[in-house]
């Protein structure tokens, strides 16, 4: 099959859906490609560096949209792309086919299958093919460096001879993908980073990148596994105690950066007006959201504005693509193993698979149809969090009321196992004679000796302890000397044979003691 | 030397061995305990061999000086990875000793009894003993021989094969005979109806019948256990020997035999119960073979088995500030020991943190890996157990797991149907990589698949454990 990659013709958009690394492996998939002219080149890819690994440059769109049998593409189609769609071609790019129900329309009438990157269910399976995590993770950096950028400090604090520098400290709200590669990029460039998210499950991921999770005492936590690892709109009460926990930090912090989205809903508003004066003069605010309206109140989209009270507050929402190089390098790779999984038989052969639960949940239109949106997966993106047990304050009554009712209990146990005991013994004592009940004391002290004596041997003294248990039960030696002084042959052999074998235990197992003993040696 | 002189030194080695077990709990203490030991049976062999009622002195000279030798030998030159094996093969002397001796004492009363009234007076030593016994005390007297034969002749064929199967002889999979517990329990209700008439007066075959029943017994109850649960088999038969010693003290009127074998008896029985809750199963399930309840399915296990080779792994420790090491039955079967001191010495120059993670059942033998890891000269202020560290692995660079499958198996906490659910495990998932050295791809002793080895942060570093971490030890720098 032919893959073709036009121009993106949206505004601004510097990314291209195949790069000559991602063609040649297209290529060893069996198809064929081809690209139009000047698609790569404000990603750095030439038409001449496509030509050389032998995909082919066609001039203009139309060429394209018609030689090729799948499109590859970054931004969803334009309505004017919609209409060169043909019936059993395949177009993969973003869709966002709940917020475009007339696109999808035109693409269902046009009878084109149709695979929505941003419809990729996230399953362990798809995440070679998360193009959105791929993307988000590359405007989560950017978010840094442009924020670094119109920040007037260090991020990272100093002591030089000309002054000291306080370290930056940074803010990050909502720590999903965008979020926590923003952690990652401020805690190495040396920033105190803070992170907060409403799912308390991410709290470990946060940490584990090097912030501190700001913790929001809340009784009815939201379980981000119900929904596939995003987040879900929180209770008006949950909202003011968020907002009054930010109203505190933001006195103190240099940078936020948000990125807080809820999928399908317009973005939280969740740094208000009165939080932006709070700041210091110089601080910037990143707002990954801008392009759902924005975390913060005064947002305008794909702008950088500076408020009265000197914040900066940038609005951008063209990250990825002021990173065209990384970001088609990563999205056509996305993009190739879409392909792959489109082509089981390597072969140049594309197998739209509706059985499977990648390629079902991604399309969005097929053979005429519209497939929005997909039965749920069979397999959940993400394990539940486990609530954390609480342990009870017990306050000191009853503390010691319970401490009185386990000394109570143990008492009794003792004393029933003592009765029991006592029982026994007395029975035995009613029909044995004298001389074994004096043994029979000796067996059970010696009994009782045992046990407390052997509690104490170190776990890692076992198998010595077994050694010299063992040495120690070849006192039988004791029982065969006393026979083998017998007047009769038989118990004179026998006995022999006992007192050889038992000295054999003994001297092995007290020489194999000493030998292990002796390694034992401390640092 | 008077029965005064000997009763005092008898007292004497009873409470050196009381001193020499308490010894035992620390590493240090140890090694003056071993001595209390030795000493105590130097006295009580002393005071038996010229105490009163002893004869035939040359073949005790003889059997003493040639049982030394064999110790001796044996002691020297058994490979500590052997210890297990030795071990066992001990305890069958035990047994055998035990089975010889009650034969003696049967034999022995029937002599006497035989013999008139003069004749008897004439008599020393044990005889003297065994002819001065009221007819109670002769019936208790038969009780107390017939337990220490069973006992002996359990523990005898019990360690046999227990030595066989950690020595690889037998075969390491639980075997039973069609007819499976019922057998044990027929045999065992068998000796029972044997003894009863034993006890009447029913003539020594009974008492030779009622000991080929428990050679089987002993036989086949080991033959049914698998090759994971032996460190709970061998203590099992530790205690037994005790017992059986007891109860040939009880046999012979002997307080020091007594007192030893329930020393032995209950320091085995403490042993048999820690190996089973360090598994989380009774002893009754282990002992009648095979795991107990499980309820349903086992977890699907997604994902695959990621290899990895000895530049990564090599590239991760470089990497490190904090390494875990879980070594398991698979270290001691591959002999690399030295190889894993090594790569400690190694990494610990290096100012990284290494530490060993012990499960309470790994290996075969209780404290098993202890003294593999002590044999390399690993420190073993550095050897913790499985409580002391499992809080640790969060905040650990690497865990490597070398020859271990079921002590590190999430299954056990995480699926409430796995076999072993429940049972206390290393949590080594927790750290941050996992490499898990092992030959292949198969399941370990007890047949269990382990999630461990799907888990997104474990490698699979497959191979002979010793080529293995021999061709790591050059790349670490």
């Amino acid at each position: 099959m032919k893959i073709g990659a036009p121009k993106e013709i949206f505004a601004g958009e510097a990314r291209v859906a195949m790069t000559p690394d991602s063609a040649v492996l297209l290529q060893k998939l069996g198809h064929e490609c081809v690209i139009e002219s000047g698609a790569g080149a404000l990603a750095g890819f030439s038409d001449d560096r496509y030509a050389a690994v032998g995909v082919e440059v066609v001039k203009t769109a139309a060429a394209l949209w018609k030689a090729a049998d799948v499109v590859v593409k970054v931004r969803g189609p334009e309505e004017s792309e919609a209409k060169r769609l043909r019936a059993g071609q395949t177009l993969i790019s973003f869709f966002w086919p709940a917020q475009n129900a007339d696109l999808l329309e035109t693409c269902k009438a046009k009878g084109a299958n149709v695979i929505a990157m941003d419809m990729v269910p996230r399953i362990s399976r798809a995440q070679k093919m998360d193009a959105l995590s791929s993307m988000a993770n590359i405007a989560g950096y950017r978010a840094v460096i442009e924020a670094g950028n119109n920040f007037g400090r260090f991020f990272t604090g100093q002591v030089t001879a000309a002054g000291k520098v306080p370290p930056a400290k940074v803010l990050v709200v909502g720590a999903g993908v965008a979020g926590l590669a923003a952690i990652g990029t401020s805690v190495s460039l040396g920033a105190i980073v803070y992170a907060f998210d409403v799912r308390p499950e991410v709290a470990e991921q946060i940490e584990s990148m090097g912030a501190s999770f700001v913790f929001l005492e809340f009784e009815e936590a939201q379980d981000g596994a119900a929904t596939g690892g995003y987040a879900a709109p929180s209770s008006p009460e949950f909202r003011e105690k968020q907002l009054a926990k930010f109203r505190e930090l933001a006195p103190d912090v240099d940078i936020v950066i948000t990125t807080a989205l809820i999928p399908g809903r317009p973005a939280p508003k969740l740094w208000t007006e009165d939080m932006v004066h709070l700041m210091k003069p110089g601080s910037v605010i990143v707002d990954l959201a801008a392009e759902r309206g924005g975390n913060c109140d005064l947002t305008v989209p794909d702008q950088k504005i500076v408020s009265d009270n000197g914040v900066t507050v940038v609005g951008y929402t063209d990250f990825p693509s002021r990173m065209a190089a990384q970001s088609s390098t990563l999205y056509s790779n996305n993009i190739r193993h879409m392909i792959a999984d489109l082509t089981p038989g390597k072969d140049g052969v594309v197998v739209h698979n509706m059985e499977d639960d990648v390629i079902r949940g991604a399309t969005v239109t097929f053979e005429g149809a519209v497939t929005f949106p997909p039965p749920p997966p069979k397999v959940a993106a993400i394990a539940a969090a486990k609530p954390k047990e609480k342990v009870k304050e017990l306050t000191p009554d009853e503390k010691r009321a319970a401490e009185t009712a386990a000394f109570a209990a143990a008492t009794k146990q003792q004393v029933i196992m003592l009765g029991g005991a006592t029982a026994l013994l007395l029975l035995v004592g009613a029909v044995a004679p004298a001389s074994f009940m004096a043994h029979f004391i000796v067996f059970v002290l010696a009994c009782f000796i045992g046990f407390q004596v052997i509690w104490n041997v170190s776990h890692s003294l076992h198998t010595p302890l077994m050694a010299v248990t063992n040495a120690i039960s070849g006192i039988v030696v004791v029982g065969a000397l006393l026979q083998v002084g017998s007047g009769s042959w038989l118990v004179v052999t026998l006995a022999a044979i006992s007192v050889l074998i038992a000295t054999v235990n003994i001297v092995g197992g007290f020489l194999v003691t000493r030998r292990m003993l002796a390694m034992f040696q401390k640092s | 030397m008077s029965i005064g002189i000997v009763s005092a030194a008898y007292i004497a080695a009873a409470v050196l061995f009381i001193l020499s077990l308490g010894g035992l709990s620390g590493q240090e203490s140890a090694k003056r305990a071993v001595w209390y030991g030795i000493v105590g049976m130097g006295l009580a062999m002393v005071a038996t061999i010229f105490g009163p009622g002893v004869g035939n002195w040359a073949v005790i000279a003889l059997m003493v000086a040639g049982g030394s030798v064999l110790g001796w030998y044996v002691a020297k030159t058994v490979e500590m990875t052997d210890m297990p094996q030795l071990v066992a093969a001990l305890h069958s002397f035990v047994g055998l000793a035990a089975v010889f001796i009650g034969y003696n004492a049967d034999l022995e009363l029937a002599r006497v009894v035989a013999l008139d009234a003069e004749a008897r007076e004439a008599l020393a030593g044990f005889a003297a003993i065994l002819a001065h016994k009221t007819p109670v005390e002769v019936a208790i007297l038969r009780v107390e021989v017939f337990l220490g034969v069973f006992i002996g002749a359990v523990t005898f064929t019990g360690s046999i094969i227990a030595f066989g199967k950690l020595a690889g002889k037998v075969d390491g999979k639980a075997v039973k005979l069609p007819g499976g517990h019922f057998l044990n329990a027929g045999a065992a209700l068998a000796s029972a109806v044997l003894g009863v008439m034993y006890f009447n007066d029913a003539g020594l075959w009974t008492l030779m019948v009622m000991t080929l029943l428990a050679f089987f017994i002993g036989y086949h109850l080991i033959m049914g256990i698998g090759g994971a649960d032996m460190p709970v088999v061998v203590s099992m038969l530790n205690s037994y020997s005790g017992w059986a010693a007891a109860a040939i003290g009880f046999t012979l009127g002997n307080d020091l035999l007594i007192v030893t074998g329930a020393l032995v008896g209950s320091s085995g029985a403490i042993l048999s119960y820690i190996m089973c809750k360090a598994m989380n199963r009774s002893f009754i399930s282990v002992i009648l073979g095979g795991f107990g309840g499980t309820t349903g399915p086992a977890m699907e296990i997604s994902g695959e088995q990621i290899a990895i080779d000895a530049e990564g792994v090599a590239a991760a420790l470089n990497d490190a500030d904090s390494v875990i090491i879980i070594p398991g039955y698979g270290m001691a079967v591959a002999q690399a020991q030295q190889s894993v001191s090594e790569l400690t010495r190694k990494l610990r120059a290096r100012g990284k943190t290494v530490r060993f993670a012990i499960h309470p059942v790994a290996g075969r033998l209780p404290g098993h890996m202890n003294v593999l890891l002590a044999e390399a000269k690993v420190p073993y202020d550095i050897v913790l157990e499985m409580d002391e560290i499992n809080e640790d692995f969060p905040n650990t660079d690497v865990a490597i797991v070398i020859g271990s499958n079921d002590i590190v198996n999430p299954a056990a906490q995480e699926d409430p149907n796995s076999p072993i659910a429940g049972m206390p495990v290393l949590e080594c998932w927790k750290a941050k990589q996992v490499f898990v050295s092992k030959r292949g791809q198969g399941t370990g002793y007890s047949g269990i698949e382990n999630p461990l080895f799907f888990k997104e942060n474990t490698r699979m570093f497959y191979g002979d454990a010793k080529k293995s971490l021999d061709a790591l030890l050059p790349m670490i720098d």
